[in-house]
C-alpha cells in the first residue's frame, strides 16, 4: 500500500490532468454537440487512459474506458449523435474512472470499485437497444466507492499523503533553466560580497555575508535538485532490453539494479541514455556466455548483469557489471596489432588494464562476428566520445573468467562546476577540478634540479614516475611574470594521460558558473568557456582535454617523434622484473627479465665469425651474438678477455646479447615512457632514481638474427612471453 | 545614428543596433585569439567579447593611457562590445546625405563601411556592424 510504483504515480498525475480536461470538454460538447475537435480530444484522452491502464493491468479501469472509447469512436465518426443521455453516461464514466484512480492512489489496487453498472449503461447505448432512463441509481451505486473496505483507513491515508496530483506540478523546463541561470548569477554575486566582506572590518557585514553564503548555497542546491532526476528513469527501460536481448542471444540473464534513486541532472540523463544502453547490450551480447558454457565453467546458468549507481566525489558513477567470461587482454592486444592500431612493442609496455582500454579506440570491435545486436557501427569509441563530451570518463575492468565492469563517471551538472583558479602571466584561468589530480609546488632550488629534460621535453619526477610538463605560457604564447624560479605544477588528467601544467600562481578553489563562449573563441580549442570571478572579472576556463591533445602531441611532434609513438605517449605503471645492464658511456639499459634465460661469462676468444656475423658456441648450439653497445650506438668501456652475455631464448632459438656489466635486477614499479623515440629503445624508465633506457628486445634480436621470429609458433611463443612480461 | 570617434574620424552605427554605452570595464585578454578580439568583459553577469574597432579597421592602436569606451551592440541576437575612442551623440541622418564609400577606398575599411553621410561640418562613416565584428 505504501509503495506506489513510480510509473503508476506518473500515470495518476497525468490521468488527473486529463480528466479535468475531459470534464471541460464534455460540458463544452453539450453546447456544441457536433464538434469533431472536442470529440476527438475526448476520445484521445480516454484512449490514453485505456492504453496505460491495460499496460499496468488495471482491468476494471481498462474495461470502463474500453466501452467508453467505443462509444466515443462512434460519436466521433458521426455514427451516433450526442444526446443528453450520452453526455450523462459519459460523465458517469469519467466519475467512475476518477474513483478507480483514487482507489489506485490509496491502495495501489483498483479496490472494489464496481464498474459493471457503468459498463452496462454504455453498452446499452452502444447496442442502441434501449435508451433507458438515466437510471439515477446507477450513479448512486457507483459513488459510494469502496463499500466493503474498512473505509476510514484508506481515506486517512489519502489525506495524509496528499493527492498525488496536488503535490506535484509540471514546470516548463525553460523556466527551470532560467532559475538555474539566475541562481548562477546569485552565486557569483555572493562570491563577490563574501570576498569584499572579508576585506572589511565591520562584523555586521561579515555576518550578513555568511548568512547570504549559506542561503545562496542552499538555494543553489534546491534549484539544482529540481533538475535532478533519478537514474531509474533510464534504467526502467533496460529490463525489457535485457530480456529481449537475452532471448535473442539465447542467454539467461537476471538484471540487478543498485542505487536506482541516484540522481543526476536531466540534461545529462539524456546524454547518458545511449551510451548506457550500448554498454548493457554489449554486456549481454559479448560479456555473458551461453548457459552451457557457464555451467561448464562452474557458474550458474543464469548470468547476472548488475547496474550500480552512486555518488562519489561530486560525480555520479554508473557501473555496468557482468559476471561473464571477461575480456582477455591478450585477445585485445592481438586484435590491436591485427588492426594496425598499435605495434607489439607499444603493447609490450602497457599494463593489462591499459590494454583493455584499447577497446575504446576508434576502429576497434572485439565482436568476432557481427551480430544483429552489436557491431552495427556504434562502437565503444562512440560511447567514449559521448561520455567525454559531457565531461565524463569511462574505464573498463575485467577479470578473465569472472566478468567485466564498465565504469562511467559523470559530472552531477554542467552549469556550476568546482574549479581551481590559477594565474599565468597576470591573467586568471579556471581549471575544472574534475581534471585536477594534485598540485606540486617547487621552490627555486628544487625546481632547478627536479625538472629534468628528456630530449628537450621537460619532465618532473613525481614520486618516481616521470610526468611530462606543459608550460601554460608556452601553450598560450604569453610571457610568464614569475622570475623567482619557483615552479608550480598542476597535475592534470585528461584523455587517459597525465601531465603537469606549469602555472605562475595558484589562487583558490571556487564554484564557477560556466558561461558559453562565442563560436570564434570555441574554435581556438583552448577554452571550454568563461566564468565571472568573485571580483567581477572574467576568467577563461581551460579546456584540459583539448590542452592535453594539443600540447602533448604537438610537443612530441616537435621532437620529431613518430606520430604513432606520440599517440601512445602515456605514463603507465608497470610491474616487471628488469635486468639492468651497463653498456658503456654511463648508459644503462633495462631488459625485461622474462626475456632472459641465462647470464654467462664467456671467453672473448670463443667468438667466431660466420660470414659477417659473430657467433658463439654455447651448450652445443650456435648462438648469434649481439653487441648491445654497437646496437645502441654506445662505446663499450670493458676491456678484458671475457664477455658478459645475456642469453635470450624463444623456442629452439637463442641469441646472446653482449653487455658491459650486469648492474642489478630490479623488481619494482617502473613507469615506462614511450616518448624517447630512439632506435632500438622502447622508452625510458626511472629505476632506483636513475633514468634507464628500456631495450626493444624484438628489434635487438632481429638485429642479431633476422630469422629469429620467422617460425610462426615462435612468434606466438614470444607473444606469450611479452604478455607475461607486462 | 549613434556616433563615436576612432583616430579622429567620426563613425556611426544604427541606433537600433545599440544596446548601451559604457565606460571602460575591466577586460580579460584572450591569448591565442585573433587580433580584433580585445578580450572578454562582464556585463551584469553576461560574458561579452570586446572587439577593438581600431584593429578591425587597420587603424593605429590607441595610446596606452587612453581609456576606450564601450558600445554594446546586438549582432545576430548576441551582444558584442565595440571598443571606441570617444562617444559622440545621436544624430538624425537623411537618406539624401548618403553616398557609397569613395572608389579610392580599399582594404578592410571598404568592407566594413556602408558608406558616408555628408554632415554639415564633417563626414560620418556608417559602419556595417556585422562585418565589422566578423572581419
Amino acid at each position: 500500500m505504501d509503495e506506489i510504483d513510480e510509473i503508476v504515480q506518473e500515470f495518476l498525475v497525468e490521468s488527473h490532468e486529463n480528466l479535468d480536461q475531459l470534464d471541460r470538454d464534455l460540458v463544452a460538447l453539450e453546447r456544441e454537440p457536433d464538434s469533431r475537435d472536442l470529440l476527438g480530444s475526448i476520445f484521445r484522452t480516454i484512449h490514453t487512459i485505456k492504453g496505460t491502464s491495460g499496460f499496468l493491468a488495471f482491468g476494471n479501469l481498462e474495461s470502463v474506458t474500453h466501452v467508453g472509447e467505443n462509444l466515443l469512436a462512434r460519436l466521433r465518426d458521426g455514427k451516433m449523435s450526442m444526446t443528453p443521455q450520452t453526455t450523462d453516461v459519459l460523465l458517469a464514466m469519467v466519475d467512475t474512472v476518477r474513483e478507480l484512480l483514487a482507489a489506485i492512489e490509496a491502495q495501489g489496487t483498483e479496490g472494489s470499485v464496481d464498474v459493471t453498472a457503468v459498463v452496462q449503461r454504455i453498452s446499452s447505448i452502444l447496442d442502441g437497444t434501449t435508451t433507458p432512463d438515466p437510471e439515477p441509481t446507477a450513479v448512486a451505486e457507483v459513488v459510494p466507492g469502496l463499500p466493503a473496505e474498512p473505509v476510514a483507513e484508506p481515506v486517512e491515508e489519502v489525506v495524509a499523503r496528499r493527492n498525488v496530483a496536488d503535490s506535484s506540478i509540471r514546470v516548463d523546463v525553460e523556466l527551470l533553466d532560467t532559475l538555474m541561470r539566475l541562481v548562477g548569477e546569485l552565486v557569483l554575486t555572493r562570491n563577490q560580497i563574501v570576498r569584499q566582506a572579508g576585506e572589511q572590518e565591520g562584523l555586521e557585514l561579515v555576518r550578513s555575508a555568511q548568512r547570504l553564503n549559506l542561503i545562496a548555497t542552499e538555494l543553489q542546491e534546491g534549484v539544482m535538485s529540481t533538475r535532478m532526476q533519478p537514474i531509474d528513469h533510464l534504467w526502467s527501460k533496460l529490463p525489457r532490453v535485457v530480456r529481449d536481448l537475452g532471448a535473442t542471444c539465447g542467454k539467461q540473464v537476471s538484471l540487478a539494479m543498485v542505487g536506482r534513486e541516484t540522481e543526476l541532472d536531466r540534461s545529462l540523463l539524456e546524454s547518458v541514455k545511449d551510451p548506457l544502453t550500448h554498454l548493457v547490450r554489449n554486456a549481454v551480447d559479448h560479456g555473458l556466455e551461453s548457459p552451457e558454457d557457464r555451467v561448464a565453467a562452474g557458474k550458474p546458468a543464469e548470468g547476472v548483469l548488475t547496474l550500480r549507481a552512486y555518488h562519489e566525489g561530486g560525480q555520479v558513477v554508473v557501473e555496468v557489471c557482468d559476471d561473464g567470461a571477461g575480456i582477455d587482454p591478450e585477445r585485445i592486444a592481438a586484435k590491436a596489432i591485427d588492426k594496425g592500431l598499435r605495434t607489439a612493442a607499444q603493447l609490450a609496455q602497457l599494463a593489462p588494464t591499459d590494454v583493455l582500454q584499447l577497446i575504446f579506440l576508434p576502429g576497434f570491435s572485439t565482436a568476432a562476428a557481427v551480430t544483429n545486436v552489436s557491431g552495427r557501427g556504434v562502437g565503444m569509441d562512440v560511447v567514449k566520445t559521448n561520455i567525454e563530451s559531457i565531461g565524463g570518463t569511462i574505464e573498463v575492468e575485467s577479470v578473465v573468467g569472472r566478468g567485466t565492469t564498465c565504469r562511467l563517471r559523470i559530472p552531477l551538472t554542467l552549469a556550476i562546476v568546482p574549479a581551481l583558479t590559477v594565474e599565468c602571466a597576470g591573467d586568471r584561468y579556471a581549471i575544472p577540478q574534475v581534471s585536477l589530480l594534485e598540485l606540486v609546488a617547487l621552490d627555486a632550488d628544487r625546481a632547478a634540479t627536479a625538472v629534468e629534460d628528456v630530449n628537450g621535453a621537460s619532465v618532473y619526477r613525481l614520486r618516481g614516475a616521470l610526468l611530462p610538463l606543459v608550460r601554460l605560457t608556452d601553450v598560450l604564447g604569453v610571457e610568464s611574470d614569475r622570475s623567482d624560479g619557483h615552479v608550480l605544477i598542476a597535475v592534470l588528467h585528461a584523455e587517459g594521460k597525465r601531465f603537469g601544467l606549469v602555472i605562475d600562481r595558484v589562487l583558490s578553489t571556487e564554484e564557477i558558473v560556466v558561461k558559453p563562449l562565442g563560436a570564434r573563441l570555441k574554435a581556438l580549442g583552448t577554452y571550454s568557456g568563461a566564468t565571472i570571478l568573485g571580483d567581477g572579472r572574467v576568467a577563461l576556463i581551460l579546456d584540459v582535454q583539448a590542452l592535453a591533445r594539443r600540447a602533448l602531441t604537438a610537443e612530441a611532434l616537435e621532437r620529431g617523434a613518430a606520430s604513432a609513438v606520440a599517440e601512445t605517449q602515456r605514463a603507465t605503471g608497470e610491474h616487471l622484473r628488469m635486468l639492468v645492464a651497463g653498456i658503456g658511456g654511463g648508459r644503462r639499459v633495462a631488459i625485461p627479465l622474462s626475456s632472459v634465460t641465462r647470464l654467462e661469462n664467456i671467453a672473448a676468444s670463443s667468438v667466431e665469425l660466420v660470414g659477417s656475423r659473430e657467433v658463439v658456441q654455447y651448450r652445443g648450439a650456435i648462438l648469434p651474438l649481439l653487441r648491445l653497445d654497437r646496437h645502441l650506438g654506445a662505446i663499450s668501456e670493458r676491456d678484458g678477455d671475457d664477455l658478459v652475455v645475456v642469453v635470450y631464448s624463444a623456442g629452439s632459438r637463442s641469441v646472446a646479447i653482449v653487455v658491459d656489466e650486469i648492474i642489478d635486477i630490479v623488481d619494482e614499479e617502473a613507469d615506462v615512457h614511450s616518448d624517447v623515440d630512439d632506435h632500438g629503445l622502447l622508452g625510458s624508465a626511472l629505476i632506483r632514481d636513475r633514468i634507464v633506457e628500456v631495450l626493444d628486445v624484438r628489434a635487438a634480436i632481429l638485429a642479431a638474427d633476422p630469422k629469429f621470429y620467422t617460425a610462426p609458433e615462435l612468434e606466438a611463443g614470444l607473444h606469450d612471453q611479452l604478455q607475461q612480461a607486462v | 545614428m549613434v556616433t563615436f570617434t576612432l583616430a579622429g574620424h567620426l563613425y556611426g552605427v544604427d541606433v537600433d543596433a545599440v544596446q548601451e554605452v559604457l565606460r571602460g570595464l575591466p577586460r580579460t585578454r584572450i591569448p591565442l585569439a585573433p587580433g580584433g578580439l580585445a578580450g572578454l568583459i562582464n556585463l551584469r553577469g553576461q560574458v561579452l567579447s570586446a572587439v577593438d574597432l581600431r584593429a578591425q579597421l587597420d587603424l593605429p592602436s590607441r595610446d596606452a593611457d587612453q581609456e576606450p569606451m564601450l558600445v554594446v551592440i546586438r549582432v545576430a541576437g548576441e551582444p558584442v562590445a565595440l571598443l571606441v575612442d570617444t562617444i559622440g551623440s545621436v544624430v538624425d541622418v537623411d537618406a539624401d546625405q548618403f553616398e557609397p564609400p569613395p572608389d579610392t577606398l580599399s582594404g578592410t575599411s571598404r568592407e566594413v563601411l556602408l558608406g558616408t553621410y555628408k554632415l554639415e561640418h564633417q563626414l560620418l562613416l556608417a559602419l556595417d556592424v556585422e562585418r565589422a565584428v566578423a572581419a
